[in-house]
């Protein structure tokens, strides 16, 4: 009984060293991605660099463009993505019929989800560049990345209006307020953390696609800012990709720089969501 | 609980938007030109263009011009559709294209801008060959070609296989190259790496030992250090290799051609598209040989068709 007991515990302990030497190898490759980036691009990040075009001479090179292109496509996305995914969630978890076609719907967001990205490109080339005529531009980058990013946004919201219990609903009608006052005033604001996580989900994907941007923008040298939502644009990825495919050492170095501004910017604008989310986590508890 | 929302979330809007308005409004422009110029196509003649637009915009700050490498092919299917102002060509428009162009109803200007050699490069650590024969090409690089390794196409070359990396369909290079090797346009082995990235060519040739590519000169140039170019043999022709004087006299046959850039008219009504090709032709010799390409004597042809 007792050589039972103490293999078990035996077997508990090495599970649990099992687990965590897993959990520190994930974090030693993170880690060693991030020292590598570092260790490359630190040294050229820089004000030059931040407020510089791009340029044939590495030395002078900047990201300035890239990072307002990138900055201007999120914001347009989250704009178009955010009320478009959580009126669908609001329609299918509180107005929708539990039928075959609401099923159908629900069904088709999830593999949407899953669609690699490059197919909304293809997409969003034909239907935002050709057919409604927008160009190669800032808008057209933006409604193709709002269509990438919608399926997780419309997921996460739809679980954020799940976990809202009934009792709130049914205390709101009991005092006489009609389904879209319900909606609106309590079922909402008490979804909201999970809705922020969902976008926050959101923009990770955004900043860092390449593939879409690349099939709807496709510019290799922009030198200038977009003056409004009709112009040509750059982003982050795809400028850190041309500036890898460069044969000179150099433009590798200032790519790891580009890099790094790149994860500076995703961890600012997460840190806002983050912020707003505990916010309003904080309201309802 | 709604106030509170309200004003956390325009204040954030705030921000971002003073951020991003401060930093459109900041630049100083110098003249008070301003404009769209859309230029794409040959990725060739992109170092010149690139060059160019950099220094144009030096003194030109709120002259915008995006600029795309979609191959001469691509560009030129944007062009005569009216969606870009300037093609970069590295190879002259086609009679197909001229029909398309004229159903479109697009005019456009022709305009030679330099000199270009199409390099064959190897890997540096190939010390058992210095030059190859326009008929070895052909073997090469023809439909349907049998040559698999370096010894099918002579027996004293290595057993080893032959890495082969070139621009795509796409490609004003691939259309020169494959013309003037091969004998027909765009008929060429299905079985390369092909690419309308010249850089990606050249990290793959200097990464294989036994790999073959040709691009443009400019790109040999810029890389020498890495690459090796062999010298081009023909029938009439005895063995010369690219350099800046072969290309400009003429003597780097048959792979030497001239590079162009072709605008649509209505766009050169524009004051910044005048200004722009003007600064092209007067103030860019040293870019050219700077990129590596051979600029024309004389430039005053091509500037007297600005109107």
């Amino acid at each position: 009984m007792k050589d039972n007991i103490r293999y078990r515990k035996i077997k508990n302990k090495m599970f649990h060293i099992f687990i965590l030497a897993i959990t520190c190898l994930a974090i030693l490759v993170l880690f060693v991605l991030v020292w590598d980036m570092l260790s490359k691009g630190l040294k050229t990040l820089d004000w030059q660099f931040l407020t510089s075009y791009p340029s044939m001479f590495a030395k002078k090179a900047g990201i300035l463009p890239a990072l307002v292109g990138s900055i201007y496509i999120i914001l347009l996305t989250i704009l178009f993505a955010v009320p478009v995914g959580l009126a669908t969630a609001v329609y299918l978890e509180e107005y929708a019929k539990d039928n075959g076609f609401t099923r159908f719907i629900k069904i088709n967001i999830s593999n949407l989800s899953g669609t690699p990205s490059i197919v909304f490109g293809l997409l969003g080339l034909a239907i935002f560049v050709k057919f409604f005529g927008l160009g190669r531009s800032v808008i057209a980058g933006a409604l193709t990345m709002a269509l990438v990013v919608l399926p997780t946004v419309i997921v996460s919201s739809q679980e954020a209006l799940k976990a809202v219990p009934q009792y709130l609903r049914h205390g709101s009608f009991a005092m006489g307020a009609t389904k879209w006052q319900t909606i609106r005033k309590i079922v909402i604001p008490s979804a909201l953390p999970g809705v922020l996580t969902g976008v926050i989900l959101a923009i990770s994907r955004a900043l860092g696609e390449s593939a879409p941007l690349l099939i709807v923008g496709a510019f290799s040298y922009v030198a200038f800012l977009p003056k409004d939502i009709f112009d040509s644009f750059m982003t982050l990825p795809i400028q850190i990709y041309l500036w890898i495919g460069q044969p000179k050492a150099e433009f590798r170095e200032i790519a790891s720089t580009g890099i790094i501004v790149l994860l500076i910017l995703l961890l600012g604008i997460n840190s806002i969501a983050i912020f707003l989310r505990n916010k309003y986590q904080k309201n309802i508890d | 609980m709604i106030t509170n929302m309200k004003r956390t979330v325009s204040a954030v809007a705030i921000a971002i938007s003073m951020t991003f308005i401060s930093a459109c409004g900041s630049t100083n422009s110098g003249s008070g030109l301003t404009g769209t110029i859309k230029i794409d196509g040959s990725s060739t003649v992109f170092p010149i263009t690139q060059a160019v637009v950099e220094n144009f915009n030096y003194a030109n700050r709120d002259v915008r011009i995006p600029v795309g490498v979609a191959g001469t092919g691509g560009g030129m299917k944007k062009f005569i559709n009216g969606e870009i102002d300037i093609c970069n060509a590295s190879r002259p428009i086609t009679d197909s294209e001229k029909e398309t162009a004229k159903k479109n109803g697009i005019e456009y200007v022709e305009f030679k801008v330099a000199y270009d050699g199409i390099s064959v490069v190897v890997n540096k650590s190939n010390n058992w060959i210095n030059n190859i024969s326009t008929e070895d090409l052909k073997k090469v690089w023809e439909p349907n070609s049998k040559i698999k390794k370096w010894s099918d196409l002579n027996p004293s070359y290595p057993n080893a296989e032959i890495k082969l990396y070139g621009p795509g369909m796409d490609s004003g290079t691939t259309e020169y190259f494959t013309e003037v090797i091969n004998g027909q346009k765009m008929a060429i082995r299905k079985d390369y790496t092909p690419s309308e990235d010249d850089n990606v060519l050249i990290q793959g040739v200097r990464g294989e030992k036994y790999s073959m590519g040709y691009f443009g000169y400019a790109f040999y140039y810029e890389n020498k250090d890495d690459l090796k170019v062999l010298g081009i043999s023909s029938p009439n022709n005895a063995v010369v290799g690219p350099s800046f004087d072969t290309i400009k006299n003429g003597t780097y046959k048959p792979l030497g051609r001239p590079l162009f850039i072709y605008v649509n008219k209505k766009s050169m009504e524009q004051e910044c598209i005048k200004e722009f090709l003007k600064y092209y032709f007067e103030g860019s010799k040293e870019h050219i040989t700077e990129v590596g390409y051979v600029p024309l004597d004389d430039y005053s042809a091509e500037i007297a068709k600005i109107k």
